[in-house]
Parts: structure tokens; C-alpha cells; sequence
């Protein structure tokens, strides 16, 4: 007969909840609140950040400069979230994200990291053979391209800044960031406007 | 306690206050990985990839000072440790890279050393 899997699990949790209340160290309000805040992250955030950054060259520097306090100015609560950092695509330079020890991600801008991002196979490979990831996933970096690896080792988060396409001019900022994927700011795609919206 | 930088240049300050020691290394400043591997130790939590140790790369910036997760994995005091961002050259760790290409990663001062040889421009 077999068991259910890991059945100690839900029951080590409502324990250490449990125990974390009794406490006085959480509430149930903060719970809901965190998990609430956790719901709402999604690559709909990052992308307006990008889309903002795309107009707005002041914006742009707080960005780069510092990410959190950037996200914090769109009210994105980054309380008790990792330090955001920026990487800023050139048109000689593309970066590409990857945890190879884990699978830490931008939550706070992102959302769930998807499930590829925590596989081992991206995860060995996005750092050995990043053209050949990219190349597979359909992306065709410009010739004369460096592409430059960020392994998120430690307390860092890390997305990509990527470059505005031609074809968007005169682009409102809701339309920007609706071609800035998640896959976008993880650095595995470029933004692409639709040929049907090209001009 | 003091704070166990491992470093002699910490050594000097007996200010209570957790005025954190200078970064050992700056923007530009060749380094090298430990090549040491504490997992052949026993166990450990290791923030620093097998694929780095023993490689000599360029410090971009210093990142901040963060907990040392080596002990804060196992619950023991952990003070904070200086991080920096770190600049690698794909080709000589990969066979796959590519000239030109590069590997960014967050490593901890512990982790470093100074490779011996001349400055480069960042």
C-alpha cells in the first residue's frame, strides 16, 4: 500500500504556524497580507518598469541605480524582498539570467519563477552554452552581440533591462510594456512588435 | 565578538558599532576563486558555484554586505561579509563559450584572493 506523499509536510507547517503565532511573531493578518502580496507579483510589474524606463530617462537611472527603490516608487512593497538589480541590455551586450545553485528569481517583479527557469537542464546550461539556449528558444541576437551570463548566486535579484525595439515610436507606455514578456526580463527573448502592429 | 572578517585589515577598528570593514578589493582588481571545495568536508551551504573555483575573474562593484550564508544555513551567528559582483570570461571555463562572452556572479570576500597579477580597467 503505498503512502500519500510527503505527509508531514502540511502538518510541520500548520505546526511551525502554529508556533510562530503563539509567540506573538505573526498574525493571521499578516499571513493573508503576505500571501495576498505574493499573488499579486507578476511579469506585468517588471514590464512596466522596462516600459517606463523606455520613456522616462530619469526613471531609467533610478532603475539602474537601484531597483527596489524603483519598484517601491510604483508601489511595489519590497518589504523583506532581496535587493533588485537592473541589467541593462546594449546594442553590443544581452544578458541572460539563471540561478545555477537554486532557483532564485525577482519575485517581488516577476512572480513565480516558471517552471523551465527551476529546471535542472536550463539551469546547467543557460551558464555553459547560453547561445545555443537562446538559439533553441528562438532568440537571434543581432551579430556583434556579447552575451553576458548573470548566475544569481547570493542575495541579489536580477532582471533584464532590454533594449526598446525600433517600430514602437510614439508607443503609449501600456502598449511598451505589453511586449515585455516574462521571458523578456529573464533575458531568454527580445521584445518583439507584432508585424501585424508595425507601422 | 568581533567581526570575523578573516582579514587583517579588520583587525584595527575596536569601534562597538558594526562599522563595516573597507572592501578588500575594488572595481577593476583581478581576483581569484578559492580553489577549495568544503563539501569534500562535510556538510555545508555553499553560495559559491563549482564551476568558479580556481578561475580568476575581474570585480565589477561591490554589491553590500549580506549575512554569510554559510552559517546562516545552519542557524549559527552569521556577520555580515562584503559581495561583490564579479566578471568572467566564458571561453577558459567553457568549452561552449563563446569570444567575448561573459559570466557575472555574486561571490563573497572569503571567496577571494588577489590573483597576483596587474590591474585591469573594468
Amino acid at each position: 500500500m503505498s503512502t500519500p506523499a510527503r505527509p508531514d509536510s502540511p502538518a510541520r507547517l500548520e505546526a511551525l504556524i502554529g508556533a510562530l503565532k503563539a509567540r506573538g511573531l505573526l498574525t493571521e493578518q499578516e499571513l493573508a497580507e503576505r500571501q495576498a502580496q505574493t499573488d499579486r507579483a507578476s511579469p506585468e510589474i517588471g514590464a512596466r518598469m522596462v516600459a517606463r524606463a523606455w520613456l522616462d530617462p530619469a526613471w531609467r537611472r533610478l532603475l539602474l541605480a537601484d531597483g527596489g527603490a524603483a519598484a517601491e516608487a510604483m508601489g511595489v512593497s519590497m518589504a523583506g524582498a532581496p535587493p533588485l538589480g537592473v541589467l541593462e541590455d546594449t546594442p553590443r551586450r544581452h544578458h541572460l539570467v539563471v540561478c545555477t545553485l537554486c532557483s532564485c528569481y525577482p519575485r517581488a517583479v516577476l512572480g513565480y519563477p516558471p517552471h523551465w527557469y527551476k529546471s535542472f537542464a536550463y539551469r546547467a546550461r543557460a551558464v555553459r552554452d547560453p547561445r545555443g539556449v537562446l538559439e533553441e528558444w528562438g532568440t537571434a541576437l543581432p551579430a556583434g552581440t556579447d552575451v553576458r551570463v548573470v548566475d544569481s548566486t547570493a542575495d541579489y535579484r536580477w532582471m533584464v533591462l532590454p533594449l526598446r525595439p525600433a517600430g514602437t515610436e510614439g508607443w503609449s507606455e501600456d502598449r511598451l510594456a505589453g511586449i515585455v514578456t516574462r521571458d523578456v526580463l529573464v533575458g531568454v527573448a527580445l521584445p518583439r512588435v507584432p508585424s501585424t502592429e508595425a507601422a | 565578538m568581533t567581526p570575523a572578517e578573516g582579514t587583517s585589515a579588520a583587525a584595527s577598528d575596536p569601534a562597538p558599532q558594526p562599522a563595516p570593514a573597507a572592501p578588500r578589493f575594488g572595481p577593476g582588481e583581478r581576483v581569484r576563486v578559492r580553489d577549495d571545495w568544503p563539501e569534500r568536508r562535510g556538510p555545508c551551504h555553499i553560495r559559491t558555484p563549482h564551476y568558479l573555483r580556481g578561475r580568476v575573474g575581474t570585480v565589477q562593484r561591490l554589491l553590500g554586505r549580506f549575512a554569510n550564508p554559510e552559517e546562516l544555513a545552519f542557524g549559527h551567528p552569521a556577520p555580515a561579509r562584503a559581495l561583490y559582483h564579479v566578471l568572467f570570461e566564458q571561453p577558459p571555463i567553457w568549452h561552449e563559450g563563446h569570444p567575448g562572452d561573459e559570466v557575472l556572479v555574486e561571490l563573497f570576500e572569503h571567496w577571494l584572493e588577489p590573483d597576483g597579477t596587474a590591474k585591469r580597467s573594468a
